[in-house]
């Protein structure tokens, strides 16, 4: 009954054809040739780009640095195979675009063999600064897509009074399956990712930021969370080192019980570890959604979520935690989803980074003749790619080869104004009237409407019925306004420049001026002292 | 009489006021227009001359006078035409505005003597050199004002159009639908 007058916990979102199970009842395949060149971009984050540290012509074994992150927002990039480099060079990224990027090219040897690791023997004794290094020097990102890195996340965790880790399994995208797989599979390591990672957020006992026990049990939101079937955690009965702060969450679609069903009998021992299960509806995998659904808390606009407490992590992100702190084994390759109608054996498999999509696509056998469309990532947010000499990156999720009639007949027609586009919103945005005034150039007036928190979901493009391309003239949109805000700045920058170079002529004038006085002055009075001695004499 | 003293007591008050406003004009007179100052500020500043007008605050005057077009000034482009716009309170229909292809001077190393001529004329000290040393241009300072081009002996400084890397490039604005001639 109260669940009848609480706000509503899931805003917009469509419920797009599945297509996942050609690919989630397989296991994931593990016997991937080794490629004999790896196209290693030195940027797969958010941030800066890595800078290498290694020569060309020289040996390099497994796990090996290759790269080092520079500036706070950044990640190391390591080798995912050994072998020798053979190039360090601009080649084209897996971007829409497939603009050239500075990636290192590596000939593998095939022996793949690893660098020493240094593995700590219980983890758990570590500081959680250690963790956060750890993770850090690891070049683990945020495998869901967003590829933020995840030590910063950890760092901030510790900074800010996280109450709740939500670790996002649910998979919305459509084709996608290797979340999926790698929950069925790998349960257990992922438990253990997740326990870790809350141990590298809890602050050091010198620290001393803890909230009081009392007053964190009263914060809002996790009791008065509407209707959340997770027990509120035992605050005191925390036995483990490194889980006093926070519990976590694990959201699962409902539509993925193999999945539900591994992870909740792996997290069986651990109390603050809850499993749930969320409906089945896209894009439930966007943070500030699964936030509201699991928390009942929104992230306000413009803040972060862990201004409220919350911090969010991928699976695979706990996956690759897990390997980088048990196994000492830095992220050096992901699981990937290869399917779309043009695939004849579509699957889930384990590929080193920079692995070309062009290898991926023989051995799951893909007729070039049927693939309409190659995409990364899932299809409703994933970036179309304009052919298959590219590189698989940290951010690649999948790699799908669409044939033309699983594409949106693209006839675009006029907008009948049905707002089928603002009902599906998950942001609670007018797509419709963005999209009109972005069409005439009034993009202060689309900036207005809220184009800065579209988060290119593209249900609004899905469910128009006039085809109409809605993302794209929010992409475009957001592009052009960054370039007039470059613009801007810049032109402010010119006005300094200009200003400073006029005052430095102007004191260099000032100074000749004073300096030609002075020697007319020095003139006169020398002349002035030879007519004295010439009277005197 | 209702009538008489509306009319008497509106005139007295029209009276009034017009003397009020005779004097404030008289003793709160602002030598020049504070728009023109903030249109002056608004544009570049690189007196350019690209407008037609000698530099950049005639082209301020020009627009607060209402003589000139909001799109007045090709280097600011359509940013600067919606600020103007905004400033004056006018309507403006971008689609004509072109948008100004961005260059940006580069030097060819293997032609440059260090004669040191281009960067005495560079108005934002985008030009980097020493006698006998190869000049070079930070291309972010860069106003593609073309001076350096005009006096450099060797013609080692020529523009180029900016690159298009992954940070600058940007999604296209999608192409209006043809006009179907399909009765509904």
């Amino acid at each position: 009954m109260l669940s009848f007058f609480s706000k509503p916990r899931i805003r917009g979102g469509v419920h797009a054809e599945e297509h996942k199970a050609a690919t989630a009842a397989l296991p994931i395949a593990s016997n991937f040739p080794l490629p004999e060149k790896l196209y290693i971009p030195l940027q797969q984050h958010v941030g800066k780009p890595a800078e290498p540290v290694i020569k060309v012509g020289e040996k390099v074994l497994k796990g090996q640095l290759l790269a080092y992150s520079q500036g706070m927002i950044s990640a190391p990039v390591h080798a995912p195979s050994s072998g020798v480099i053979l190039d360090v060079n601009d080649y084209p990224a897996p971007h829409p675009s497939a603009l050239p990027i500075r990636m290192i090219v590596l000939e593998t040897d095939g022996k793949d063999e690893r660098i020493a690791a240094q593995i700590a023997a219980d983890p758990f004794q570590l500081t959680p600064e250690e963790i956060s290094l750890r993770v850090g020097a690891a070049g683990i990102v945020g495998l869901g897509g967003a590829t933020f890195p995840t030590a910063v996340k950890l760092n901030m965790g510790r900074e800010n009074h996280i109450d709740t880790l939500i670790i996002n399994g649910a998979e919305c995208e459509p084709y996608l399956s290797c979340d999926d797989r790698l929950m069925q599979e790998r349960a257990a390591q992922i438990i253990d990712g997740v326990r870790l990672m809350l141990h590298g957020m809890t602050n050091s006992p010198g620290a001393n930021l803890h909230l009081p026990e009392g007053g964190r049990a009263g914060q809002p939101g996790m009791t008065n969370s509407p209707g959340a079937n997770l027990h509120l955690p035992e605050w005191g009965r925390a036995g483990q080192p490194g889980m006093k702060t926070t519990n976590a969450v694990i959201a699962i679609e409902d539509n993925k019980l193999q999945a539900f069903l591994a992870m909740q009998a792996a997290a069986k021992p651990y109390p603050l570890i809850n499993v749930i299960q969320i409906p089945t509806r896209y894009p439930m995998g966007w943070d500030r959604q699964l936030i509201r659904y699991v928390t009942g808390r929104e992230v306000p606009v413009g803040c972060r979520s862990s201004e409220i407490g919350v911090t969010i992590h991928n699976v695979g992100t706990a996956y690759a935690v897990h390997k980088a702190i048990r196994d000492g084994q830095p992220l050096l390759g992901r699981v990937i989803t290869v399917a779309g109608g043009a695939v004849k054996r579509p699957m889930n498999i384990e590929v080193p980074f920079g692995t070309l999509i062009s290898e991926l696509f023989s051995f799951c056998e893909v007729n070039p003749e049927k693939t309409a469309r190659i995409i990364m990532g899932g299809p409703m947010m994933g970036d179309s790619l304009p052919h298959t000499g590219l590189p698989t990156v940290k951010a690649t999720s999948g790699i799908l080869a669409l044939t033309q009639s699983e594409l949106k007949n693209t006839a675009e027609q006029p907008c009948i104004r049905c707002a089928s586009c603002v009902s599906v919103c998950p942001a609670g945005l007018r797509p419709l009237d963005m999209a009109n005034n972005i069409r005439i150039n009034q993009l202060d007036a689309a900036v207005d409407l809220g184009l800065k928190d579209c988060i290119s979901c593209g249900c609004c493009s899905y469910i128009c019925p006039s085809n109409i391309p809605l993302v794209q003239y929010f992409k475009y949109a957001a592009g052009e306004v960054m370039a007039r805000q470059q613009a801007q700045h810049k032109s402010e920058q010119t006005k300094r420049l200009i200003e400073a170079r006029n005052a430095r002529m102007e004191r260099i004038a000032q100074q000749q001026r004073e300096e030609e006085l002075a020697r007319i002055a020095a003139k006169a009075e020398r002349e002035r002292l030879k007519a004295e001695q010439e009277a005197l004499a | 009489m209702y009538v008489l003293s509306a009319i008497v007591s509106l005139t007295l008050l029209g009276l009034f006021l017009g003397l009020l406003l005779g004097i404030a004009a008289r003793y709160l007179k602002i030598e020049s227009s504070p728009i023109i100052d903030q249109l002056e500020s608004l544009l570049p500043g690189s007196q350019c001359g690209q407008c037609g007008f000698p530099g950049c605050r005639p082209a301020a005057e020009a627009l607060a006078e209402g003589k000139a077009p909001a799109t007045i000034c090709p280097p600011g482009g359509s940013a600067l035409a919606e600020q103007i716009a905004a400033l004056l309170g006018l309507d403006l229909d971008l689609s004509e505005v072109k948008e100004p292809e961005l260059l940006v001077a580069r030097v060819s190393e293997a032609t440059c003597t260090g004669c040191t001529r281009c960067f005495k004329v560079c108005p934002t000290d985008a030009i980097v050199g020493a006698p006998k040393q190869i000049h070079t241009v930070v291309a972010d300072a860069c106003i593609a004002c073309e001076k350096c081009v005009d006096v450099c002996p060797t013609e080692c400084l020529q523009m180029h159009p900016v690159e298009v890397t992954l940070r600058n490039w940007r999604w296209t604005k999608p192409a209006l639908p043809v006009a179907s001639n399909a009765v509904c």
